[in-house]
C-alpha cells in the first residue's frame, strides 16, 4: 500500500515547478489560472504538472462549476511525516546501539586511565 | 544515560538531501573510533537481526570499505569510500550493491559539546529526489521487519 502511494507523492514531489504549485496551495486553495500566474509556461503545461500531483494524490479538484479550485491533500503530507518517522526511528534504533558501544568505551576507558570518569 | 536526545530527521525540500541530529554520551574521539574501528562499527551499524561482515576497512583519506549484512543466508553489501577522515569530521561515499549506480556522499560531523558529550550530525546527499524516495522507503521496508517490531515493543514497554 503505502510505499507506492509515496513512490508516487515523492516523484510528483521531485519536479521544481510542482513544489513550488504546492507551496502556492499551501497558502489556500487556488484556480487553475491563479496557480499559473507565476510561470511562464503555458496553461497546457500546467494542468499537465497538476495531472501529475492528482494522480498522485497530492492536491485535488473541488466539484462543481468551472473554475473548480485546486486543493492540497493534507493526510498526503501526515503520510510524508510517518515515513519520515519509521526512517527517523531506525536511525534512532542504530544510534542505541552506539551509545551502547560508547558505554563499554568509557567502561574500559575509565578502568585504564582513572582520569576521566564521564556521565552518571 | 537518561537524558539523550532522540535522532532528528529532515529531509530538506529543495535538494534531495537527508540530515539527521543525534547527541551521545561519549568525547568526540570515542565516536571517532566508533566510525572508524572496524570492530566497533560492526557492533552497531546493522539491526540486530542482521549479522554484519566487514570486508574490506580502509579508514583514511582515500581508503575504502564495504560490509555485508546476512540474514538467514540473504546477504546485502554496501560500499563506499572515505574521502576524508578527520577526527571531527568524515566524508564518504555510500553505495547499496543492490542499486549499484545510486550513490550517497555522506558527511559526519563529530561536534563537542564538552563534559564528554557529542553532537553528531550526518547529511546525506543523493542524486535525485527519486533517490531519496527509495532511499527512505528502504528505511520503510526495514521498518516492515521484526527488528523494527522490536523497536515498537521497547517503546511500547517504555524501555526507549
Amino acid at each position: 500500500m503505502a510505499a507506492d502511494e509515496l513512490s508516487r507523492i515523492f516523484a510528483a514531489l521531485a519536479d521544481p515547478t510542482r513544489r513550488d504549485m504546492v507551496t502556492q496551495l499551501a497558502v489556500g486553495d487556488a484556480t487553475v489560472n491563479q496557480l499559473a500566474e507565476p510561470y511562464p509556461i503555458s496553461l497546457q503545461a500546467v494542468y499537465k504538472h497538476l495531472k501529475v500531483l492528482e494522480d498522485a494524490g497530492v492536491v485535488s479538484r473541488l466539484p462543481g462549476p468551472q473554475p473548480r479550485p485546486v486543493r492540497l491533500e493534507a493526510e498526503v503530507f501526515d503520510l510524508m511525516d510517518k515515513w519520515i518517522e519509521r526512517y527517523r526511528r531506525r536511525a534512532e534504533e542504530r544510534y542505541r546501539r552506539l551509545d551502547a558501544v560508547l558505554a563499554q568505551l568509557n567502561e574500559t576507558e575509565t578502568g585504564k586511565d582513572e582520569q576521566k570518569g564521564s556521565v552518571a | 544515560m537518561n537524558n539523550i536526545a532522540e535522532t532528528q530527521i529532515e529531509a530538506d525540500p529543495n535538494v534531495p538531501i537527508i540530515r539527521l541530529t543525534r547527541e551521545f554520551a561519549g568525547t568526540p574521539e570515542q565516536l571517532f573510533r566508533a566510525h572508524t574501528d572496524p570492530r566497533l562499527f560492526a557492533q552497531w551499524i546493522g539491526p540486530r537481526s542482521l549479522q554484519t561482515r566487514i570486508e574490506e576497512w580502509d579508514a583514511r583519506s582515500g581508503g575504502s570499505w564495504r560490509f555485508v549484512s546476512t540474514r538467514d543466508g540473504e546477504e546485502h553489501a554496501f560500499r563506499g569510500c572515505f574521502h576524508d577522515v578527520r577526527p571531527d569530521r568524515i566524508v564518504q561515499t555510500f553505495t547499496y550493491e543492490g542499486d549499484p549506480d545510486g550513490v550517497a556522499l555522506e558527511t559526519l560531523w563529530f561536534d563537542d559539546l564538552g563534559n564528554g558529550r557529542t553532537r553528531l550530525r550526518g547529511q546525506s546527499l543523493v542524486d535525485s529526489f527519486e533517490s531519496r524516495d527509495a532511499w527512505l522507503k528502504s528505511g520503510m521496508e526495514t521498518g516492515a521487519n521484526e527488528g523494527y517490531a522490536k523497536l515498537e515493543e521497547m517503546l511500547a514497554d517504555g524501555a526507549i
